[in-house]
């Protein structure tokens, strides 16, 4: 057993003609906290979706605990997505259900948890990102999106998943409220012993919960390292990427 | 001429392409049909969705279609005989075409519509990923319900609308053209077969059956925003319309020609 909690190798994902991800390899360790930067549309969305199964990669191998999800069936694999938690880039809320039964979903469908209790369990989770209780029987459309994002995140943690993803949790909102959903991001994670990986474009956001960074470019990983190594690297592109240069190697195609 | 070819092929492998997309939906939703687990919360509520809350809809069209077919029948009788023939016209012409066909297209407008617009949008916003991430698997939670409650309840409806059209037809022959209620029930009663009732449960399962299945499959696959998802539920009410008419002579055709 490797201390590796997801191990990719070689992952490509192509859209008829269109590659998106083009031999992708990455490592997390458990507990560890990667973030993923890199342009817009780079295929970031693209990869934590084949890692969780809702897109198919074409090829490569996507282990989780050792265990190769791309070579089982969907349905051997469910036990390792069911390990998995995700915080969507606009919140994905039910806008069918109430917000409490949104952050209790999981724990109701999947856990069988009668809903007296889950839904006591969910105003405990909704308080732990600093929403009041108040909130868990409005709609998900009768709140703004910073809130969103946080019953995303609730909801996310809720069934205590052993990874997690978060797409762009920081994008539209403002920087106090960005650096809120960071320590939400940071306590959360921590506090149920989590592995997670976050994508972003946000370079405070990245700063501050990552423990390793990767950088994406053209559907392979040109750089990884921690924040300090960030800094001081010469790499162009990640260089131009943490200045937010219009100038240099990244050319945008517009 | 080449681009023309060209075009025709394209249109042709795009339709091709398409059919297959639809079969393999079609076998995905049956086989997630019989095997656990159900969700009957879900069920319920598609239930009243589609059925309880149709019901006034299908009671005005099947009650004026009713009424109109019992004063168009009396002005080509004219008198004589008049009484029994309007009653048969109409229980006949009701329960096996107009009251299955309105009440199909009634259906697909208001809730083939609704569907294609709901999970058109669930898609385009990611909620129907979110499912799969929370473990649920989005084909049972939202196309499975809707199915099944199409094929059970468009039936019902069918039933309900074959009474409240024929009522319609009673109201206009006993006010409006003074025949004898008495005599009107009983040839009404005297006419009625075990197959005028059986036609109108078989079409209102194939056409809630359709109806659901378009509603579910166009939203479904939508794609690209509020623009995809306005697609989408027009594709929906076209398709299920006019699958609704062709399957309506196609099952006319197979039980009353021999
Ligand atoms: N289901 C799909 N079908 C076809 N193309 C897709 C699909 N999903 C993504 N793509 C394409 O893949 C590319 C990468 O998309 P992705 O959403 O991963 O970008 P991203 O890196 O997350 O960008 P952003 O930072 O803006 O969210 C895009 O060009 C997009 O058009
Ligand atoms: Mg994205």
């Amino acid at each position: 057993m490797t201390e590796n909690k997801i191990e990719i190798r070689g992952l490509h994902k192509a859209f008829g003609k269109k590659k998106v991800l083009d031999g992708v390899d990455i490592d997390v360790k458990k507990g560890e906290s990667l973030v993923v930067i890199g342009g817009s549309g780079t295929g970031k969305s693209v990869l934590i979706k084949c890692i969780q199964g809702i897109l198919t990669p074409d090829s490569g191998s996507i282990k989780i605990d050792d265990v190769d999800i791309t070579q089982i069936s969907h349905k051997e694999a469910e036990q390792s997505y069911a390990k998995m938690g995700m915080l969507f880039q606009g919140a994905a809320l039910f806008d069918s259900l109430k917000v409490w039964e949104n952050v209790a979903f999981g724990l109701i469908e999947n856990q069988k948890m009668p809903r007296r209790e889950a839904k006591t369990e969910a105003i405990r989770v909704l308080r732990q990102v600093g929403l009041a209780p108040d909130v868990a029987d409005l709609s998900p459309s009768e709140l703004s999106g910073g809130m969103q994002k946080r019953v995303g995140l609730a909801r996310a943690i809720a069934t205590k998943p052993e990874i997690i993803f978060f797409d762009e949790p920081t994008t539209g909102l403002d920087p106090i409220m960005s650096d809120v959903i960071n320590d939400l991001i940071i306590e959360s994670v921590k506090g149920i012993g989590a592995t997670a990986l976050t994508i972003t474009h946000d370079m405070a956001s990245a700063r501050k919960i990552a423990d390793k960074i990767a950088m994406l470019y053209k559907g392979k990983i040109i750089w990884q390292g921690t924040v300090k190594e960030m800094d001081k690297t010469d790499n162009p592109y990640v260089k131009q990427f943490i200045k937010g240069s219009s100038q240099g190697p990244i050319s945008v195609e517009v | 001429m080449e681009k023309f070819l060209r075009r025709l092929g394209k249109t042709g492998v795009t339709f091709i392409c398409r059919l297959g997309e639809l079969s393999l939906f079609i076998g995905r939703a049956l086989y997630n049909c019989m095997t656990p687990p159900f969700y009957f919360k879900l069920l319920g509520r598609q239930f009243l969705d589609i059925g309880f809350y149709s019901l006034p809809v299908v009671a005005l069209t099947t009650i004026f279609a009713g009424m109109v077919i019992a004063l168009q029948t009396y002005s080509g009788f004219s008198s004589y005989g008049a009484e029994s023939a309007v009653a048969a016209v109409v229980l006949i012409s009701v329960t096996r075409e107009l009251a299955p066909v309105f009440c199909g297209l009634m259906v697909a407008g208001r809730i083939g519509a609704a569907m294609a617009a709901e999970i058109g949008t669930m898609r385009v916003t990611e909620q129907i990923d979110a499912l799969t991430t929370l473990s649920t698997n989005p084909f049972k939670y939202l196309v499975t319900p809707r199915i099944l409650a199409g094929i059970i309840v468009l039936p019902l409806l069918v039933i309900v609308g074959d009474i409240i059209g024929i009522f319609g037809g009673y109201v206009v022959s006993i006010y409006q053209l003074d025949f004898n209620p008495a005599n009107y029930i009983n040839s009404t009663i005297d006419e009625l077969q075990t197959i005028d009732i059986v036609t109108g449960l078989i079409k209102g399962a194939v056409f809630g059956f359709i109806i659901s299945l378009m509603g579910c499959y166009n939203g479904y696959k939508s794609r690209g925003g509020a623009q995809g998802v306005g697609e989408a539920t027009t594709n929906a009410v076209v398709t299920s319309s006019i699958l609704i008419l062709i399957f309506n002579y196609i099952i006319t055709g197979m039980l009353f020609t021999k």
